[in-house]
């Protein structure tokens, strides 16, 4: 059991992504469904993990806590999967190589186990990054 | 008594469904029930008449807290800051008709300002590479009628396209595609077993990130040359099996998506598929397509090169349009700390661009015109409210075929409301006043 495992991080569309986004960003339900990083059954195993546990997740460029899921279109050992959204841009690389497009898909990251820290909603997480006061 | 109107627009992904029914209270005021449409698109339907919208623009306050002000309050902060800024950036555009998007072009040459759209952070890299060597591309319509051969590289049209592959390109039954999905070879590249993967008939899972080489390999297969044994982590055997399986169609096609054009080598990658696809005319008729997301990122595009000559990342700051992606795009204008005032429509960069391209919104004047509550809202400094284009005003729009259709009203905004295009107009008339254009 390893404290913390490197996986390559991409991120992209689900159709519950869809659903939250198109139902107000505001809600819980968009974190419920993009707060999240599937993982293969086997990474699941050498993490030490149980499913549906939050995990802090570092990249060179940020970190974030999700919950770690079991994923739901695997096998994909070695690959971890963030829905796009802000919870996947705290950490992508958002180096565009002088093509004007971040590499979301392709960032090495690591992950630990972060049982007791919390899961922001989105715009909570975006205005906390960003130093902006919410009411 | 209530109201069935049929043939409406969805306004949700670029397969722009036109087959959806709504039906309205019979004042038109209110919008019940969404038949035929996909579970996002109807909840964009009813998110609309959600009781807890936000229906009047917003200054966001020192303490964190909004204060509402009208509309005329609103235009007058947003011309204010194009007026005063040196180098505006005006983004998003892809969720608003091309009305809209026109008038925001005068706009932006009135303020000379950068103009990008949702390209930038999608299918930005696929329009450079169409530059560079052409897109051998067909409609939608001839994928229905005439495709035995669907390549899915890269997307997951399963969850973000979810009716394209049972109005277009798996299961319809068209003029020479008769069995439908019985006349149709389904080839999926992903890194995931992704539900669409999952209903191929060759998976083909690669390393991710090696599409590059995996695109070469099977232009090597196509000639019946020499390969290694595994590239990008498939077996030489299944290369050659998925290229017989393309090169014996009648009509092939290659979707494509995030998969190649987000991951490193990114234009290239799509050079690449667009060779794949020349090489294949050579044997039998092949054509690609990119899987738009947006409804309409492809008018946007349409729009911005009809008046300015580029799809995307326009910069106007000199008085006429320049292109230069990685020096004129807006993640890089934003994270070089490049521009000193951000207008969104019809997007969300605050959830869709890296944080650090966030983190200088927060800190400039910004606008975010947007009938939803985004991260981009929650970063601006004054949020506009609009009517829902395709729902509560019609417009046109451009399918990811670059078809266009024109999107439908269907029930009424609520009272007071502006449309982005009517909001924008004030905001040009009072911008002309401003600096004194004719």
């Amino acid at each position: 059991m390893a404290k913390d495992i490197t996986l390559n991080l991409i991120s992209g569309r689900t159709i519950q992504q869809g659903v939250a986004i198109e139902g107000g960003k505001e809600k819980p339900l968009y974190r419920t469904a993009c707060g999240i990083i599937e993982l293969d059954t086997s990474d699941f195993k050498k993490l030490g993990v149980w499913k549906n546990s939050n995990v802090k997740v570092t990249s060179d460029y940020g970190s974030v806590i999700v919950k770690a899921i079991e994923t739901t279109q695997g096998p994909h050992p070695g690959v971890g999967f963030i829905p796009m959204g802000p919870w996947a841009n705290s950490v992508v690389n958002p180096d565009t190589y002088s093509t004007g497009m971040p590499t979301f898909k392709g960032t090495p990251v690591k992950v630990e186990v972060a049982m007791n820290e919390p899961i922001l909603l989105g715009i909570e997480l975006v205005q906390k990054q960003c130093g902006v006061k919410s009411a | 008594m209530t109201k069935t109107i049929t043939d409406v627009i969805c306004p949700f992904c670029g397969t722009l469904c036109d087959d959806v029914e709504v039906v309205v209270s019979d004042d038109g005021k209110k919008l019940l029930e969404v038949a035929n449409a996909c579970v996002i698109g109807t909840e964009k339907f009813l998110h609309s008449q959600a009781a807890d919208r936000v229906t009047r623009p917003r200054m966001h306050q020192e303490d964190g807290t909004w204060k509402e002000v009208s509309y005329d309050d609103a235009v007058e902060y947003t011309a204010q800051m194009l007026a005063k800024a040196k180098k505006p950036l005006m983004y998003g555009w892809s969720s608003t008709n091309c009305e809209a998007q026109s008038v925001g072009n005068e706009i932006a040459e009135i303020s000379r300002a950068c103009c990008d759209n949702t390209a930038a952070v999608c299918h930005g890299t696929t329009l450079i590479a169409v530059q560079d060597i052409g897109l051998p591309t067909c409609t939608l319509g001839e994928v229905k009628n005439r495709a035995d051969r669907v390549i899915f590289w890269g997307c997951n049209p399963a969850h973000a396209h979810p009716r394209h592959m049972s109005r277009y390109s798996i299961f319809p039954r068209g003029f020479f595609t008769g069995k439908g999905q019985m006349s149709r070879k389904l080839i999926v590249v992903d890194p995931r077993v992704t539900d669409t993967a999952k209903m191929a008939d060759v998976h083909l899972q690669l390393e991710q990130g090696k599409d590059y080489e995996l695109l070469n390999a099977l232009r090597v297969a196509f000639k019946g040359e020499w390969l290694p044994d595994v590239v990008a982590g498939i077996p030489a055997e299944k290369i050659r099996e998925a290229a017989d399986m393309m090169k014996s169609g009648r009509f092939g096609i290659i979707f494509f998506g995030m998969g190649v054009t987000q991951s490193l080598s990114k234009n290239h990658n799509i050079d690449e598929a667009i060779a794949v696809t020349k090489d294949l005319n050579e044997y039998t008729k092949f054509s690609i397509m990119p899987m738009r997301g947006h409804y309409n990122v492809t008018g946007s595009g349409e729009v911005f090169a009809w008046q300015f000559g580029f799809p995307y990342s326009v910069d106007l700051t000199r008085g006429f349009a320049r292109y230069n992606p990685g020096d004129t795009s807006s993640i890089d204008l934003l994270t070089r700390g490049e521009v000193d005032a951000m207008f969104t429509i019809g997007s969300d960069p605050g959830a869709h661009f890296p944080i650090s391209a966030v983190k200088p919104i927060a800190n400039m004047p910004s606008v975010c015109i947007d009938p939803h509550l985004t991260p981009t809202s929650g970063v601006s400094k004054l949020h506009v409210p609009v009517a829902f284009n395709g729902v509560e005003t019609g417009g046109n729009c451009y399918r990811m075929d670059n078809v266009p259709i024109d999107c439908r009203k269907v029930v009424e905004p609520p009272e007071g409301m502006l449309t982005d295009e009517q909001f924008l107009i004030k905001v040009r008339d009072r911008l002309k006043q401003l600096k004194g254009a004719a």
